[in-house]
């Protein structure tokens, strides 16, 4: 393992969407700002602990704008109490995003005339790092048909529950409050509120912030059975796609939309060994480039684990505290469990815990996800990993021995198979992907395969003539 | 003999029964939801479901036929048949591998579960209630939609219907297969799958109009798989759906508004099925109060239908003929 490498990739992650980020709002409500503010919101991580009716959901995006400045607004099913509402370590998402992310694995081929071994190393993509946040509020009176049903101080947070009789009400009460509530929100508001919901609005306290950039994210505990996640506020606003995360970490198995198509993102492929330099891009193109596939109508699914391990491990396992802190509410609750994790190869956790984690990657507006997400916890413990596989080539003399030229010549075929699944995973184009891997010295020539030979046909493959 | 009048000839042949029409539309939906979807009907749940439903189809036919045999000495006791020949054909008089076929199909495209138990329990159950519950020689339930709600209520997070896997162009090229279906095919059910999709549309655009959604979030509800089967391979069951037009239109309305408040209430995927399952009494009831004449799969007379349990006593009361 090269930890090096994996701080590496990490960071490279980051800027890279950093980048493509487009500013404005983010996850199941919207973060608002002052219309100047350098607004930095790209993707927002919710993770979503689910067993029958009992749900934990903890919410965390990027914020890179003013603390003062931040808000959020969600709508609820329910009025939840004091005790349902909590503010969690940053790192645990983190660690969530990091242990579930598409990973890259390397292996170095050995001297071909030698016995062959394989050594391997992984590097983690995560997603973007994530920060929660909110802005600042004054009182208003009931003129509006707005009923503030609760009031809390959490954390560095103050959180009111509302609701209201009328969208129209309730926006130009949460404007007055400094919630710039952007235009045409008032069809989704009024959507939910005649749907029995009430609104959920947080906001940064600076008395109570202790001057961090990063704003820790909101956890709230409630009994629904419906298992869904409000998008639609997301949208209102949205200045281009919104960028969403959603890990589920159930007892039972996998975690799919209802609503929309789930697909796997394409995974376990050779690639050029050019993109451990750019896997951030290469995550990041792979992506867009699947999305475009499907219309930009799926929901993409990236990892799907039971949690008591991991093959190769992009980050250890999350431990029994974190993993009760996320809200996995069933670890002490005594020998219900009929499903006993069994001890398996590869990286194991501290010990064998009953949850699985799906990690779904939306990228949505309002126009290819009109509706909120509908999910359903399903008894699918089948285990799935975005994979990315880098084969470093042996390199000595080929003339060496019969095998090694033998070698150099499957290498030429290898690399043209790579350089074809990036293209196919990634929609760059062939020539440039085969021009950067020759300049690396991934080419026919630099080999001594002066005449690399017409791709031999499956046959002659078959009997080795 | 040119390719014309083999075309034709072979058009004819699968004519011959409504069933034959739907088998082919349910492959295709099969085919495409197993070449699209990562999450799609695979072949091993469809021969787990096929094991099942023939099991208890044989063994449902046998019973029936034994039945049959003991009271009316004149149609021949198989049970006391000459030759084994004989016996063993007149057991499985009316063996309907077709409809279980059918019913294996479905429930193989809708039903998503985490072990192979789950689709030949399915398919069994489907079958077995075909079988035993009857109401003047009809079934009550649609076999696929009371298999997979009894799988899906007895194994909880092990056994689920997956109604969104679908993705836009197979669900069109799906509701084309399905419509063709039913236009080609003499079941003559077309009217209890526009009336259920109509009134299922309209509750969720009057839904939509209510809340101030914009109209794309009802048309992307409509865009649901287990919708599509639901209404043109389920609902058009013409052995469990009422044999009077209208009857059949007042069935389409009330299950399509049971499933619609099941699913925004108590917030239930795939709630058409549940809804289907517990209206289905509401056929029977509906055929006493508008009778009209049955439903026969094979246009030709004579042939072996679906075997009848007999009625126990009960003589045939006189009907009114509705065409």
């Amino acid at each position: 393992m090269n930890l090096k490498h994996l701080a590496g990739a990490c960071a490279l992650g980051l800027s890279s969407f950093a980048l493509s980020a487009p500013a404005a709002s983010a996850f199941c409500g919207f973060y608002v700002a002052k219309a100047d503010t350098d607004l930095f919101n790209d993707a927002s991580k919710v993770v979503l602990v689910r067993d029958d009716e009992r749900t934990v959901i903890t919410m965390a995006s990027d914020y890179r704008g003013e603390v003062s400045e931040f808000a959020m607004v969600i709508p609820v099913v329910d009025i939840p109490e004091r005790e349902q509402i909590n503010v969690a370590n940053p790192g645990l998402v983190d660690h969530l995003d990091e242990y579930t992310a598409p990973r890259l694995v390397e292996y170095y081929d050995e001297n071909p005339c030698d016995l062959r071994r394989y050594r391997m190393e992984s590097v983690a993509m995560s997603a973007p790092p994530e920060m929660a946040m909110m802005e600042d509020a004054e009182m208003a009176p009931e003129d509006l048909g707005v009923t503030i049903e609760a009031e809390y101080e959490v954390g560095e947070y103050d959180i009111l529950i509302l609701s209201a009789e009328e969208s129209d009400g309730l926006i130009t009460w949460l404007n007055q409050e400094n919630y710039r509530i952007p235009d045409g929100a008032e069809e989704v508001v009024g959507a939910y509120l005649k749907r029995g919901m009430k609104f959920f609005v947080a906001k940064v306290n600076l008395e109570r912030h202790d001057g961090s950039a990063m704003l820790r994210p909101i956890q709230v505990a409630y009994e629904d059975e419906d298992f869904m996640l409000p998008i639609r506020l997301g949208t209102v606003n949205a200045d281009g796609k919104q960028e969403l995360f959603v890990f589920a970490i159930t007892r039972q198995g996998r975690v799919e939309t209802t609503n929309y198509k789930t697909v796997k993102l394409p995974s376990n492929m050779d690639v050029p060994i050019f993109v451990k330099d750019e896997f951030g891009e290469f995550y990041k193109a792979m992506f867009e480039h699947q999305t475009e596939k499907e219309n930009g109508k799926a929901v993409f699914m990236e990892y799907a684990w039971d949690m008591s391990w991991c093959d190769p491990c992009a980050a250890n396992p999350l431990s029994r505290s974190e993993l009760r802190e996320l809200g996995v509410m069933w670890l002490d609750e005594g020998p219900g469990n009929d499903i006993q994790p069994m001890p398996r190869p590869g990286f194991g956790g501290p010990q064998p815990v009953d949850a699985f984690v799906t990690r779904l990657h939306v990228r949505y507006d309002g126009e290819t996800f009109p509706e909120d997400l509908n999910f359903q916890v399903t008894g699918d413990r089948e285990n799935y990993q975005g994979r990315y596989v880098l084969r470093h080539p042996w390199r000595g003399d080929y003339g060496q021995c019969e095998a090694a030229g033998e070698y150099a010549e499957q290498l030429v075929e290898r690399w043209d198979e790579e350089a074809e699944s990036l293209a196919k995973l990634t929609g760059w184009e062939l020539d440039e992907i085969k021009q950067k891997m020759a300049d690396g010295g991934f080419s026919a020539s630099a080999v001594g395969v002066s005449n690399p030979k017409p791709k031999r046909k499956w046959w002659q493959r078959l009997w080795g003539n | 003999m040119g390719v014309r009048t083999k075309t034709i000839k072979l058009f004819k042949a699968i004519h011959q029964d409504a069933r034959h029409w739907q088998i082919l539309a349910l492959s295709g939906l099969f085919s495409i939801s197993l070449t699209t979807s990562d999450f799609g009907a695979r072949p091993k749940a469809l021969l787990a479901a096929i094991v099942g439903a023939m099991f208890a189809q044989v063994a449902g036919t046998v019973w029936v036929n034994a039945r049959k045999a003991k009271r009316d000495p004149d149609s021949g006791n198989y049970w006391r048949a000459s030759t084994l020949q004989a016996g063993f054909i007149g057991w499985f008089a009316g063996f309907q591998w077709k409809s279980a076929l059918i019913t294996c199909l479905s429930l193989s495209i809708l039903l998503r579960a985490n072990s192979l138990w789950f689709w030949l329990a399915a398919g069994f159950i489907g079958i077995t209630a075909k079988f035993l519950i009857r109401y003047r020689g009809k079934h009550i339930f649609n076999p696929a939609c009371i298999g997979i709600v009894t799988v899906s209520l007895i194994g909880g997070s092990a056994a689920w219907v997956s109604p969104g896997q679908w993705g836009q162009a197979p669900i069109f090229a799906a509701f084309a297969i399905g419509f063709a279906a039913l236009v080609l095919s003499s079941a003559k059910r077309l009217d209890i799958a526009l009336g259920f999709l109509a009134g299922f549309a309209a509750m969720l655009f009057g839904r939509a109009l209510y809340l101030g959604d914009p109209m794309t979030i009802p048309i992307h509800q409509l865009q649901s798989g287990a919708l599509l089967v639901f209404a043109f391979f389920m609902i058009t069951d013409p052995r469990s759906t009422p044999d009077s037009r209208i009857a059949r239109l007042v069935f389409a309305f009330a299950v399509a508004a049971f499933a619609a408040w099941l699913g925004w209430e108590y917030h239930i995927r795939g709630a058409m099925l549940y809804a289907l399952a517990g209206l289905a009494i509401l056929s029977p009831i509906l055929d006493h109060l508008l009778p009209a004449k049955r439903f026969e799969w094979t246009s030709t007379k004579g042939k072996h239908h679906e075997p009848e349990t007999p009625r126990g006593g009960v003589r045939p009361r006189p009907q009114l003929v509705r065409s």
